[in-house]
């Protein structure tokens, strides 16, 4: 019993931690509608850069804030290609992602590096106070939630969303939309970049491949959290990703415990959650259209004949 | 209020497909103006109207609003002197976002756009009066997603934003085309009551002969890129269609041909 509940309060912590990079996923994939692979990229260098200035020294805060800025660049950066450079946004992505991997390392400047001993932004804390430390961070992923939800309600939020809505119908009310575009990929993979460096302290070291596979753990989460508990506003929809995020994280973790499944495994597992998320709202909803257009034809044709 | 001066447009030029889509247009319009346009297909009218918008840019020529040159202001930027009605009544909303916040983001045309709260107390109580004027109950689903709407209504919610804030030139592009003949109808009777209620500056492209000759003081008749016949407020008044399609044939020497046109 001891063992699930720690393995569960793992999991909603990781989830927790991993809600900020679905956050940064929900802004490009949902909102602006833009398939934004850099992700995989940005995450490693807020690991990274949150790693390297902790071992020179720096205060972990300043580190962690360096993270979140060094995502910000990174985004803009993917937001001009696409914008400015006119390239296909998923190309657009790609690129960053595969120059970031050059970048990572040199930022790095080895493939890992630890951060056991050190201090980060979480506090020492013997195992029986565990729960504290959670409520803490589900209060501040909250108040993160909320900051983006009161910044998606102001008048450049607005159009952030229109951009992503209806980019024709916001240009000719006088917004930029590849200024709007650039701000909202900037900030998404600042949020994955935050993810990035939190995660990092709390495993306790950053590692060139810590993001191989985050867009689709993101949209996992996203997908999940709107398929569980529905995406009606912008207040559901960013609470649904924080709990799809957690969700995912238990729903791996329970899929460990099968005995024959590796943890290798999990990014298979996390591809198949996806796709089965994708495909049965739809063949559901196909399925009911049929049934449902049978049925009014069988009444029409009912009708004719009783006449 | 808006000048053209000898514009022209090609698509595709230096190649086998090249087209000459506008082909030396003078156009003025006065304070107030209301002038209707109709002509052939490929007349060249919605390319006129992404020329007055700044969707596209023209080859030669110059566009003037209140006789600052505008030529090479990209669309966003014109957008401050600019309301448009597109023909898709999807084009004009965004359908996601409810009717507050579509009427919000219109009613920040052309300014900039910061952290302020886009829909406060006194915005959505003016968004409410605004929409009371469509008579068609809007006003009371302030908070509906606009995807929720019929054509007819997003296409009145769509009038509505391009015209509250009251742009200097209203460009209407075939709006009611896409509507069943109720729908066309209200549209048009609102059309009619905001242009006239804010004197506005308006150029409205149609396909219904009818609607051209009643609506408006001004109407020009378009044809291979040129402005063939502009007719003014004197001679509109006693005009009818048959007499505009005799006219449309001498000048031109062809019969007006477009598929989708609506007599009256």
């Amino acid at each position: 019993m001891q063992a699930i509940w720690t393995s569960m309060s793992g999991s909603v912590e990781a989830g927790l931690l991993y809600a900020l990079m679905a956050l940064g996923v929900y802004i490009t994939f949902r909102i602006l509608d833009f398939p934004d692979l850099t992700v995989d990229g940005s995450f490693t260098t807020g690991g990274a850069i949150a790693a390297v200035m902790i071992n020179a020294g720096y205060s972990p805060w300043l580190a962690t804030a360096a993270a979140l800025a060094g995502g910000l660049v990174a985004g803009s950066l993917t937001g001009l290609l696409h914008a400015k450079g006119k390239i296909n946004g998923l190309l657009s992505g790609i690129l960053m992602m595969i120059a970031l991997y050059s970048i990572n390392l040199r930022i790095l400047g080895r493939p890992n590096m630890s951060l056991l001993g050190m201090d980060t932004i979480f506090p020492p804390i013997e195992r029986d106070r565990r729960w504290m430390l959670l409520i803490v961070i589900a209060v501040v992923i909250v108040i993160i939630k909320l900051l983006i939800d009161a910044f998606l309600k102001t008048d450049l939020g607005l159009a952030l969303r229109a951009t992503g809505d209806n980019a024709k119908m916001i240009g000719s009310f006088g917004a930029n939309t590849d200024t709007t575009k650039i701000i909202g990929v900037s900030l998404s993979n600042g949020l994955v970049a935050l993810s990035g460096a939190v995660i990092a302290m709390q495993q306790g070291f950053a590692d060139i491949s810590m993001g191989i596979g985050m867009i689709v753990i993101g949209l996992a989460s996203v997908i999940i959290g709107e398929a569980l508990f529905g995406a009606k506003t912008v207040f559901r929809a960013t609470l649904a990703v924080v709990l799809g995020s957690i969700v995912y994280r238990i729903v791996v973790a329970l899929a460990l415990r099968v005995d024959w499944l590796e943890s290798s495994d999990v990014k298979l597992i996390t591809a198949i959650i996806v796709i089965i998320a994708l495909v049965v709202p739809t063949a559901s909803r196909s399925w009911t259209m049929k049934k449902q257009a049978y049925k009014r034809s069988r009444e029409l044709a009912g009708s004719e004949a009783g006449r | 209020m808006l000048r053209l001066t000898n514009i022209y447009k090609l698509f595709n030029p230096g190649t086998v497909d090249e087209k000459t889509a506008l082909a030396g247009i003078n156009l003025q319009l006065n304070p107030g103006d209301f002038v209707t346009v109709i002509g052939s297909n490929g007349a060249g009218k919605s390319t006129l109207m992404n020329i007055i918008s700044g969707a596209m840019r023209p080859d030669m020529g110059d566009v003037l609003i209140d006789n600052q040159n505008v030529t090479q202001m990209p669309e966003f930027k014109r957008s401050i002197f600019i309301g448009r009605v597109f023909q898709d009544p999807m084009a004009g909303t965004a359908p996601r976002m409810t009717i507050e916040e579509n009427l919000a983001m219109a009613y920040k045309r052309g300014q900039g756009r910061g952290l302020r709260l886009g829909v406060t107390r006194r915005r959505r109580e003016m968004f409410r009066e605004q929409l009371a004027r469509l008579g068609i109950g809007l006003e009371n689903r302030l908070r509906a997603k606009v995807g929720l709407l019929s054509g007819g209504e997003r296409q009145a919610l769509s009038l509505l934003m391009a015209t509250f804030t009251n742009p200097r030139i209203l460009l209407l592009d075939e709006h009611t085309a896409a509507l069943d003949p109720a729908r066309a109808d209200l549209i048009t009777r609102l059309t009619e009551t905001i242009v006239r209620e804010q004197r506005l500056t308006t150029l409205m492209v149609t396909h219904n002969m009818e609607q051209a000759i009643r609506l408006g003081n001004r109407l020009i008749m378009m044809d291979k890129g040129r402005i063939i016949l502009d007719i003014d407020p004197d001679k509109k008044k006693s005009l009818t269609v048959e007499r505009l399609l005799g006219e449309f044939e001498q000048i031109s020497g062809h019969k007006l041909s477009d598929d989708r046109i609506v007599l009256g």
